[in-house]
């Protein structure tokens, strides 16, 4: 059914990598007559691929990059090295992250675009402004919850952003835990609400509705009822006979000609071949990680520390998935391993408040997305026994009886905490390995220790017979990869405009979490669906006008 | 490292081949649709020595743990399809709890014949070693994986803490939505 193109058909668009981001930006090219290949660099599943088994899918990582081939290395500071650890986590497959995320699916609010304005600066941090306002996204992040299928309740949270539609589907089944959340929550007078979830909880567009299964972070959907980039828009593409989905197909470089303009990219094909696919412009969707190496991979005469780099910013101001949790344990079974992780929510602590003393803020859900056997290696409190009788009981007590809180917190920008290629470590491939350099902002762990707080106090308000909890420490290893090649109207301090167009290039776009200015509350998939609407949409009408 | 990072990095810390998990789920199937199941990788005596320590981990006098699971014949699997990088590392692990084992009860002569409290003894000699890390991790794989891997025979693991692997789950989950629809 979906068409092939030779490498040597110059192509409209190369698009690399077919997550949140690349998935909706094929869809839309291809749907507007464009010719489009997509360059994923894992294997294209099906839902017959997709079993519940804890050790191969969350053990084993099976959905996620193998650190085996692709070796990470990390330092706190820039006067480091580096040493080789698990730095960085992303979906590797068609459908990206969407295959195996949680689906928490929020909208940012109003404020996350303009923190800057209101909060003022943070000495140590660069808080800036996004060159794009809620109001200019929101007709986008109504397109993805349509077409990907959303499921929630419209105006049940005082804090949502305006919003022109209401969800397409109603909230998911509220669990055990979600209802013993809510009515903590209202007891201190705050405001729970159904998760919008990014999981049908009816049948939609000829996908199934939830079974309940419980088997989501960390595995696909075996109904096709999580809205997946692969359950989706994949789809859509493929059928309109003008976007080739091209599996396990690694980029190693983005080619540029004497004019400056992309000409293609440059991947290993399954047996390790090199291929070079033409085009007249390529999106780079890869992810906030692997999107900046790839640009610093890229280097020619013309770019010589990396493509669409002359200012030196991509890879650099790294925003990383921040939180924290805490954990009760109740009187009687909550059973909250069956059903979709999440079902209520609060953002009564979303936004900043000058009166705790340090900036940003986070949203708080109610969950359990423990498995049998991570809930025993790493769910039962500190005062547990590691083995014997006292092990044995305790699984057998905490496993049904327990909930988590999970506090998704904000990430300060911070210059020197990027993605750069290392000096020493290669891939299986060859290429330079990925290098993260993090070190928290000081208000990163403020707030979560806020937080925290604030969910021990609700577990109380729960009746809670045990409460635990995390220490707020620095983060070495991360998901929701975001900032490393952020939007702005200065090309000095940012490497996409608002248009998601390199300042440097002309027919190259950038366009996942690395567009990212600040890092919202975490959740960050939603976002990089609506602004890839947005961004196609400008590529549509630019291509039209003969101006890519 | 806070939990939640350290939730992330154990659960990628052990990245491997899907066609590796393809060769252990083949493996297990074989094995299973036998009567009786065989060791592969494992000597007798090495399983028999192991599956004492295994069975102090997740213990049987209440009701049927690690031994009645077989979590020995998932390590038995684990070793010999996407963890064989491990293999060493179980044989200097067990020298070392066999010199352990010496040291503190001279005249023992295996793990397998020490009585309840030198187990215990023994046990608690060594729970911060790498090797019982690697040991209690598989252990608990093996007790609480599919049945497909070897163990959680009879779903002995499920059934004790209370978990269903189901295709389909109706609300109400538990007590407290339950109570909430009344």
């Amino acid at each position: 059914m979906s068409v092939r193109f030779r490498p040597s058909d110059t192509v409209d668009f190369v698009v690399i990598g077919s997550g949140a981001a690349g998935g909706v930006v094929a869809k839309e090219l291809s749907s507007a007559g464009l010719r489009v290949v997509v360059l994923e660099q894992g294997p294209h599943l099906r839902e017959k691929d997709f079993t519940h088994d804890e050790i191969k899918f969350f053990h084993r990582g099976v959905l996620v990059n193998d650190l085996k081939r692709q070796p990470n290395t990390f330092r706190k500071t820039e006067a480091e090295k580096a040493v080789r650890q698990p730095a960085v986590m992303y979906g590797r497959q068609v459908g990206g992250g969407t295959v195996h995320f949680t689906a928490n699916f929020w909208r940012l609010h109003e404020v996350d675009f303009e923190e800057r304005t209101r909060w003022g600066s943070v000495p140590g941090a660069s808080l800036d402004d996004w060159p794009i306002r809620y109001a200019e996204l929101e007709p986008y992040y109504t397109k993805v919850e349509q077409e990907f299928g959303v499921s929630g309740l419209a105006g049940a949270s005082p804090f949502d952003p305006p919003r022109s539609q209401p969800y397409p589907l109603p909230p998911l089944p509220v669990k055990s835990g979600g209802v013993l959340f809510e009515r903590a929550a209202r007891k201190l007078g705050l405001h729970p609400y159904p998760a919008p979830m990014a999981i049908l909880s009816k049948p939609y567009r000829g996908r199934g509705a939830c079974t309940q299964c419980g088997y989501c972070k960390h595995f696909g959907c075996e109904v096709r009822a999580k809205s997946s980039s692969l359950a989706s828009v994949i789809p859509m593409a493929e059928r309109t006979g003008r976007c080739e989905i091209r599996a396990e197909s690694y980029v190693r470089k983005i080619e540029v000609n004497a004019q400056g303009r992309v000409t293609g990219a440059v991947y290993f094909d399954s047996r390790g071949k090199e291929v070079f696919q033409k085009a007249r412009a390529v999106v780079v969707c890869a992810n906030g990680a692997e999107t900046p190496r790839l640009l610093l991979l890229s280097k020619s005469s013309r770019f010589p520390n990396g493509l669409a780099n002359s200012n030196g910013v991509a890879g650099k101001y790294f925003l990383a998935d921040t939180g924290i949790e805490a954990h009760g344990l109740f009187e009687h079974p909550l059973n909250d391993y069956k059903g979709v992780h999440v079902s209520r929510l609060i953002h009564d602590y979303y936004d900043s408040d000058a009166k705790r003393g340090f900036f940003g803020g986070g949203g708080i859900d109610a969950r359990f997305d423990w498995y049998p056997i991570n809930f025993a290696l790493d769910g039962l409190p500190k005062d547990v026994p590691r083995w014997g009788e006292g092990f044995k009981s305790a699984l057998a007590r905490y496993f049904t009886r327990s909930m988590t809180l999970l506090a998704h917190t904000s990430c300060l920008s911070v210059e020197s905490n990027s993605i750069s290629l290392d000096p020493e470590l290669k891939d299986s491939w060859g290429l330079p390995a990925l290098r993260l350099t993090f070190k928290n902002h000081p208000d990163d762990l403020n707030v979560q220790r806020f937080l925290r707080d604030r969910m021990v106090e609700i577990l109380e308000a729960a009746g809670a017979q045990k409460i635990w909890a995390d220490d707020a420490e620095d983060l070495v290893y991360t998901g929701h990869l975001m900032g490393s090649c952020r939007m702005g109207n200065d090309p000095r301090t940012s490497v996409v405009n608002g248009n998601h167009r390199a300042h440097d290039v002309p027919n190259l776009f950038l366009v996942d979490g690395s567009s990212f200015v600040t890092s919202g509350r975490q959740q960050p998939t939603c976002t990089i669906a609506a602004l890839a609407y947005r961004a196609a949409e400008f590529m549509v009408q630019a291509s039209r006008k003969g101006e890519v | 490292m806070n939990s939640t990072s350290r939730r992330r990095f154990l659960e990628v810390a052990l990245a491997a081949q899907a066609a590796e998990i393809a060769v252990a789920h083949q493996h297990a199937r074989t094995a299973a649709s036998s009567r009786t199941p065989v060791l592969v990788m494992l000597g007798a005596a090495e399983a028999r020595e192991l599956e004492a320590l295994a069975s102090q981990i997740i213990p049987s006098a209440s009701s049927p743990g690690a031994r009645e699971a077989g979590v020995i014949y998932f390590i038995d699997k684990a070793l010999e399809t996407f963890d064989r990088e491990k293999r060493e590392a179980y044989r200097r692990g067990l020298e070392a709890a066999q010199v352990k084992r010496r040291e503190l009860f001279p005249a023992s002569e295996s793990i397998a014949a020490l009585d309840g409290g030198q187990h215990i003894a023994l046990l608690r000699a060594i729970e911060s070693t790498e090797f019982f890390g690697l040991l209690r991790t598989h252990t608990v794989m093996g007790f609480l994986g599919n049945p497909e891997y070897g163990g959680n025979r009879d779903l002995i693991g499920w059934k004790l803490i209370g978990f269903e692997d189901a295709a389909r789950f109706e609300p109400p989950f538990g007590y407290y939505d339950r109570e909430e629809r009344r």
